[in-house]
């Protein structure tokens, strides 16, 4: 990948801006700092495509293959985009044995995706996740930043109906 | 501060400005914001307020207030009640009725089975039998304010360390109270940080291991998010002993809104001086940043930790060397998790013979449980070491919420196993847990009543093993996907009699042949069902599991219910006639099973 030239075109300038006034402020070891920058990275742009993982390893002075298995080893890390909302089952074990695989079937179903694929809308990424620690609301979902606690196969169709028309509920 | 004496008078300083006021302690965990308790606590600020009532009412947002099944908790004190469930419509009756009108709002009460109420939690079996050493300040005290702290002694172990206590001496308590690593294998924590500061260096660490990655289990979340001072001073007493000078916390970037209380308390600490340069006017210097995990099971074990913290995948490597000699930057480390480290300021306020006179021979002081599952009471419980299971699952528990049998309890997450009844009488501590074939782990407890399905259950484990696998040594990479392999042809009733062989050998040689602890215990899901319910092993394995629900002609009543519900309409069958279920289109819902009032319907 080290002669290969970074094309950055696809990505958002004033973005990349904003990524390289955080690199820059950051101290101590660059290879340490990998996982932070790549956080930040991806809050600003959602996911991590190549060039941007590329771009990260150039600005690092890192190699594009460290930077690449780094991304792929850590499951928050995502290379994909994702929909406007996340929808994250929590599959720990208190909100498995409640039924969340089912509830994560009946998402699924009534979105008509697959697992971490977004939607053909670009609406919804359905996740199944590691547990969030809610343990008392299981099972529970969560869509971006809203937690959704106890919720039966019945519910799901009203909850996801809520975020269909790409308005946030 | 450069004396003991300045600590204290500012500690009574701070408890002599406390005026008792009527209080509620609002909680705010993770469980209880998720179901509006931020919004709630907003609104009583906002009634408070609008009724100019600041100088005699407080409404605190303090840390978990441990029942979260029955979350949003409110606590209102002195008067001694309890509120549960508490809705965002409920806020009106409880400023109005309470706060105004001195009544008790008895619908939000914990009602009995019989009707009647119980107004405090002073009274719930849940509370009474729970001792609490870690969890003492959790939803005691507003976790952003560093004076509510020190006024409960906050600091003051630090002070007694720093001020009147050689490193060595501080060693040799902590090594006296029998405190042993609360995260997973249960190293004696005296011994990890005396081997680490034996070793000479200019440069050592302190860990702090926040990378809660047990599915089940949240007492680490609720103690960085309902006592982050403790932790900022656990550490800084463990810098201290080692001779460190920096300190990291790892924690789960999952976690995200435990992240912003844990920088403050950070902040504040470095405001008062008890982080940062000359600590209470010593020579002891000591600070602690935070670096964000992202999301690997594997990162738990100490040295695929200190691996992600350097920038790298999260491998781990072999031991020894061990982190106390060789760990983070190849520098002397030690590696304690979240509940560990907490104990500490505990132990040294009291001293090592307190501490010790909790728990068993080999496993001293209290544990927290993460209780969940199929259980009546879900929340944080914690108890002194050698509980019984009994007590937990049946006094503190209450039992099935529906009365169900309990089949098991499975504890120690992907690590551990399961535990039939038969063992419920066993007091828990590290060493009676791994001699029934479990571990202890972080402490996670899910209770599985006579639904579940045991291979199901291995099978979810080693799902997430597989996917969590690092993929450094073959035995863990690829034997635990074989072993998902065989679990999954099973329970799609496709496998053979001689499967339940080889699941046992391959579990074995995983065990035997793994580089790190969680590779080695990698196949504990699978062999301790294997022992306590092979039964439902073998009723795959010989296909004679019983896939639909059927109906007891004996008891059948004809009442029509389960043809009324059954979603597929499968069941066939004339008012006051017996009821019978078309197999080839049961969908296995269970609708008839829940509808039946005579228990007619058998469950496959």
């Amino acid at each position: 990948m080290k002669n290969k030239i970074l094309d950055i075109s696809s990505l958002d300038r004033a973005l990349l801006d904003q990524l390289d006034t955080y690199i820059k402020n950051l101290e101590g070891d660059n290879e340490e700092n990998l996982i932070h920058v790549l956080h930040r990275a991806q809050a600003l742009f959602g996911h991590l495509p190549h060039n941007l993982q590329l771009y990260v390893a150039r600005a690092l002075n890192l190699s594009g293959a460290k930077v690449n298995g780094v991304v792929t080893f850590y499951s928050f890390f995502n290379e994909e985009p994702t929909g406007k909302y996340v929808v994250s089952v929590c599959m720990g074990t208190a909100c498995f044995v409640k039924g969340a695989d089912k509830v994560l079937q009946k998402i699924l179903d009534i979105i008509g995706t697959k697992k971490n694929e977004m939607s053909a809308d670009g609406l919804f990424t359905v996740k199944d996740v590691r547990c969030i620690g809610a343990c008392g609301l299981a099972p529970v979902v969560t869509i971006n930043d809203k937690v959704y606690g106890k919720v039966q196969v019945n519910d799901v169709e009203t909850l996801i109906g809520r975020y269909k028309g790409g308005q946030s509920a | 501060m450069n004396d003991l004496k300045a600590y204290l008078e500012k500690r009574d300083a701070l408890r002599a400005k406390t005026v008792p006021r009527l209080t509620l302690f609002c909680c705010g965990g993770t469980s209880c914001l998720s179901s509006a308790s931020d919004v709630i606590i907003e609104l009583l600020r906002g009634k408070v307020e609008a009724h100019g009532l600041e100088a005699d009412i407080d409404v605190k947002q303090v840390g978990c207030l441990r029942l979260c099944g029955e979350g949003p908790l409110i606590f209102v004190e002195p008067d001694d009640i309890t509120y549960v469930q508490v809705q965002v419509e409920d806020v009106d009756d409880i400023f109005t009725q309470h706060i105004l009108n001195k009544q008790t709002v008895e619908r939000l009460l914990v009602t009995e089975p019989d009707g009647s109420w119980v107004s405090s939690y002073r009274e719930m079996p849940f509370y009474k039998t729970q001792h609490r050493i870690a969890l003492r300040n959790c939803g005691e005290i507003d976790p952003r304010d560093i004076g509510a702290y020190i006024a409960r002694d906050g600091y003051h172990a630090l002070a007694l360390c720093l001020l009147e206590q050689t490193p060595e001496q501080v060693i040799e308590t902590i090594k006296q109270s029998g405190l042993r690593g609360r995260g997973g294998g249960g190293f004696p924590t005296g011994l990890k940080w005396a081997y680490t500061a034996a070793v000479k260096s200019e440069e050592k660490y302190v860990i702090c291991n926040a990378d809660e990655g047990d599915p089940g289990a949240f007492m680490d979340r609720s103690i960085i998010e309902g006592d982050p001072h403790s932790l900022v001073e656990a550490m800084t007493i463990a810098a201290y002993a080692i001779g460190a000078k920096q300190g990291y916390i790892y924690i789960r970037a999952e976690y995200a809104i435990s992240i912003e209380p844990l920088k403050l308390a950070l902040d504040k600490a470095r405001e008062h001086g008890f982080l940062g340069d000359n600590i209470f006017g010593t020579t002891f210097c000591f600070d602690i940043d935070i670096k964000l995990g992202a999301g690997a099971f594997v990162c738990g074990e100490e040295t695929a930790l200190i691996r992600s913290m350097e920038g790298h995948r999260g491998e781990p490597d072999k031991k020894p060397p061990f982190p106390s000699e060789s760990g983070f930057r190849d520098k002397p480390t030690s590696v304690n998790n979240v509940e560990t480290f907490v104990n500490v300021p505990a132990i040294i306020l009291n001293g090592a013979a307190w501490f010790a006179s909790y728990g068993t021979e080999k496993s001293k002081g209290t544990k927290v449980f993460a209780l969940a599952g199929n259980i009546k009471n879900i929340g944080l419980v914690e108890v002194p070491m050698g509980t019984t299971f009994n007590e937990i699952i049946y006094e503190i528990g209450g039992g099935h919420p529906e009365g169900k049998e309990i089949k098991g309890v499975q504890i120690g997450g992907p690590s551990g196993g399961v535990i039939t009844r038969d063992y419920f009488d066993t007091p828990i501590d590290y060493d009676s847990l791994t001699a029934i074939g479990a571990m202890m782990g972080s402490g996670g407890m899910i209770v599985m009543d006579e639904d579940t399905d045991m291979v199901e259950i291995a099978k979810f484990y080693l799902d997430f093993t597989q996917e969590e696998s690092c993929g450094k040594c073959t035995p863990c990479r690829i034997g635990t996907k074989r072993l998902f392999e065989i679990l999954e042809r099973l329970t799609s009733m496709q496998g053979e009699p001689s499967d339940l062989d080889k699941l046992e050998t391959l579990a074995r040689n995983i065990q035997a042949a793994s580089l790190c602890g969680l590779g080695q215990s990698a196949p504990n899901p699978v062999l301790s069902t294997m022992k306590y319910f092979r039964e439902e092993y073998e009723a795959y394995a010989y296909r004679t599991k019983k896939t639909k629900y059927t109906i007891d002609p004996k008891k059948c009543i004809g009442c029509t219910k389960c043809a009324r519900v059954c979603p597929v309409a499968c069941i066939r069958g004339v008012v006051r006639e017996v009821h019978i279920v078309e197999e080839a289109e049961c969908i296995a819902c269970g609708a008839c099973y829940d509808a039946c009032p005579v228990d007619a319907v058998l469950r496959p």
